[in-house]
């Protein structure tokens, strides 16, 4: 090519180059674009939830919709719902709830999962069916099976009966199954060669490697059992146990009445363990959402 | 130290027969290879004897003892695989270790907190920690014993692996393709390393490869494998000198093999396109065969100033590729269309004398093999023999021509 078509070869392609690179901020700036109005439809709820709780009575129910109070309200607001209910008691009865169900749930699902994906015995594929068909089952089924039972023998108004229904997790057999199946077989040979039991392999071997799913599962299962009103709703009737929005529920009830701000306050004092939980967990989280493939 | 021995083995995975009637001695610090293509049966063979998998029929014995109800780790045998399949959230150090701890401490002294109640304990892991380190010296790894798996290159890999398996003293290390994730440079050294640990250590090797040349400079003895069953038993030299099957001739030699449809004529004369060539076999006038000639007895006219008691091949060139010292060239045949005949020469032949001659050969260096791919031992060689007067120059190094 010679100096003069190369220059004008240049100068033809000087316009397009613009073109793309405004192309590109256009895609850019409309993907951004749709992805904060789906943020801001998600996260206003919570944001007016911090909001309200800082607000004075008047200013919640002013018709007048107003992001920042007028007047800072807010240690009245927390005081109130710090003082007149047992927060602190629900947080820790959810606390208890969620990690009793957690750790059994890992415990029972990690083997199962494990025999499922590695091991081979007759009736395996049509066990994995019948995990499968589990997870179309919903919770509210076996409710009253599970409730009358629990009545015959005693255990309502326990943790146990809080935590019992959700022991036995499908997803999480599902879940782990999927990514143990990615677990190379030559490591589990080799540890069998080195005299581990089948026990030993799952729990040495191949559960310190899932640990992405099992963060991202442990996610999943707190945020679920501590926002669930319906279970506890049924089994508890002693404040003393109740959970945190079973706690919520009486404490609208009983003490705050329509006392919106400290309900508010309340609420953000129990919504902020799950958070720090998900900060911690965050980046496992969502390796292990995107090495299963599940959701 | 110890002597292996496979009786009758068959596997099967539903019908397909994977393995059929394996019967196989391994002598006491014998280094032996199976070798095959892929698919051939022989990693479900070294899966087997590991334990790691159940044989369908058939026995297995380590010192005239039956293994067959043994569990892997009871076996004295131990394993380096493909993967190196080290555990990869333990150090190098602990990987190494693992075999020792399973067997030197018991389950509550393997638990996470409570074995720090053991008393024993302390002295055991004090013991382990020395052999490792005793085995990371040998295998020149110290400096790494602190690392995990994945800081490491696949060199290091291997040799951790090795070490997990020597710390074992099993009686019989179980290799399955442990140099095929290597990059080409690293595999021979590494294959030149293997073959010294085996003469220090002195054990029992079964190595599985589908590497040929893994398999002729690494082995005593050589099992080449196809469709589940060993086709040939023997060492290295006898499989290249004598293939039983034109199977094991393709597989063993590298540049393959020359292998040209022939038929037998009269009085068992075998005819190479009609011409009839100064060897018999002994089979029926009309069958046909293949006459195996490896590259480097197939030589050009230059090279050899044909004998009278060679036989030739008219050929025009091809292609030639220099390999450095020697060269490969590629002829075509006139007629046979879509046959390619190599013959393996030193660099110093030039093409220009190549482009069209005659290829010529010792009719004692051809291998004959009828119509089931099976050896047939030629029959007599018609002319009388004369000493080559072969241009030596132009010979290929470490090349065989009588």
């Amino acid at each position: 090519m010679n100096a003069q078509s190369y220059i004008a070869s240049q100068a033809a392609n000087q316009p397009s180059r613009i073109n793309s690179a405004g192309r590109r901020f256009a895609s850019l700036f409309i993907t951004h674009a749709i992805l904060l109005t789906g943020v801001a439809f998600i996260l206003l709820p919570f944001i007016w939830m911090l909001i309200t709780s800082i607000k004075p009575p008047d200013e919640v129910f002013n018709a007048q919709l107003r992001l920042w109070p007028k007047q800072f309200y807010g240690i009245e607001n927390y005081t109130m719902a710090l003082t007149s209910a047992p927060l602190l008691r629900f947080a820790l009865n959810g606390l208890i709830v969620c990690g009793g169900i957690l750790i059994v749930q890992l415990l029972v699902a990690i083997p199962c999962a494990y025999a499922l994906a590695k091991l081979k015995f007759p009736g395996r594929n049509a066990l994995f069916v019948l995990v499968l068909l589990g997870l179309c089952v919903p919770e509210q089924v076996p409710a009253l099976p599970i409730y009358i039972g629990l009545a015959k023998v005693d255990l309502l108004n326990t943790y146990f009966a809080m935590m019992v229904p959700f022991f036995l997790s499908v997803f999480a057999i599902f879940l782990f199954r999927q990514f143990f199946r990615s677990f190379p077989d030559d490591i589990i040979h080799a540890a069998r060669l080195d005299g581990m039991s089948e026990f030993e392999i799952v729990w040495r071997i191949v559960t310190p490697s899932a640990m992405p799913a099992i963060a991202a599962f442990a996610v999943f299962s707190f945020v679920a059992h501590w926002n669930d009103l319906y279970w506890p709703l049924i089994v508890i009737s002693d404040v003393n146990l109740a959970p945190p929005p079973l706690g919520m529920m009486f404490f609208s009830d009983a003490e705050a009445g329509t006392n919106y701000g400290a309900l508010t306050a309340a609420a953000t004092i129990l919504t902020a363990p799950l958070l720090i939980v998900f900060l911690f967990a965050r980046r496992r989280f969502i390796e292990g959402i995107t090495m299963t493939g599940v959701k | 130290m110890a002597k292996v021995e496979l009786h009758n083995l068959r596997k099967s995975f539903g019908s397909a027969e994977v393995l059929s009637d394996i019967n196989l001695s391994i002598k006491d610090g014998e280094f032996l290879t199976l070798v095959g293509p892929s698919g051939c049966g022989k990693s479900t063979l070294i899966r087997i004897i590991a334990g790691l998998e159940p044989q369908t029929s058939g026995s297995i014995s380590i010192d005239d003892q039956s293994i067959d109800h043994l569990r892997p780790h009871e076996r004295r045998v131990a394993m380096v695989f493909q993967s190196y399949a080290l555990y990869p959230h333990m150090s190098v150090f602990s990987n190494i270790a693992l075999p020792l701890t399973m067997t030197a401490l018991n389950l509550y002294e393997r638990l996470p907190l409570i074995k720090l109640l053991s008393p024993r304990r302390r002295k055991i892991m004090k013991q382990i920690g020395e052999e490792v380190k005793a085995i990371a010296a040998q295998l020149q790894i110290e400096p790494l014993l602190g690392r995990k798996p994945a800081q490491l290159s696949g060199g290091q890999r291997q040799r951790v692996a090795l070490g997990r398996a020597m710390v074992r003293h099993p009686a019989a290390f179980l290799m399955d393709e442990p140099l095929s994730n290597l990059d080409a440079k690293l595999r021979v050294h590494m294959r030149s390393e293997l073959a010294e640990l085996h003469q220090r250590l002195g054990s029992t090797f079964i190595y599985v490869t589908h590497d040929q040349v893994e398999a002729m400079t690494m082995s005593d003895r050589v099992a080449m494998m196809d469709a589940g069953k060993i086709l040939q038993l023997g060492t290295p030299d006898e499989l290249y000198a004598r293939p039983a099957n034109i199977k094991v001739a393709q597989f063993i030699g590298s540049p393959t093999i020359n292998l040209l449809p022939a038929r037998v004529g009269q009085d068992g004369q075998v005819e190479l396109s009609g011409k009839p060539l100064p060897i018999r076999a002994n089979l029926t006038e009309g069958s046909n065969i293949t006459i195996g000639i490896r590259p480097e007895a197939l030589q050009p006219e230059i090279v050899t100033h044909t004998l009278p008691h060679q036989a030739s091949l008219p050929v025009h060139l091809r292609r030639s590729e220099h390999l450095g010292s020697e060269k490969i060239l590629y002829f075509g045949v006139p007629d046979v269309e879509d046959l390619t005949v190599t013959s393996r020469v030193a660099a110093s032949v030039p093409d220009a004398s190549l482009k069209i001659t005659n290829l010529a050969f010792d009719p004692s260096a051809c291998h004959l093999f009828d119509g089931n791919g099976e050896r047939i031992e030629v029959a007599a060689v018609a002319s009388g023999r004369q000493s080559a007067n072969i241009d030596k120059r132009f010979l290929p190094t470490g090349s065989h021509v009588s």
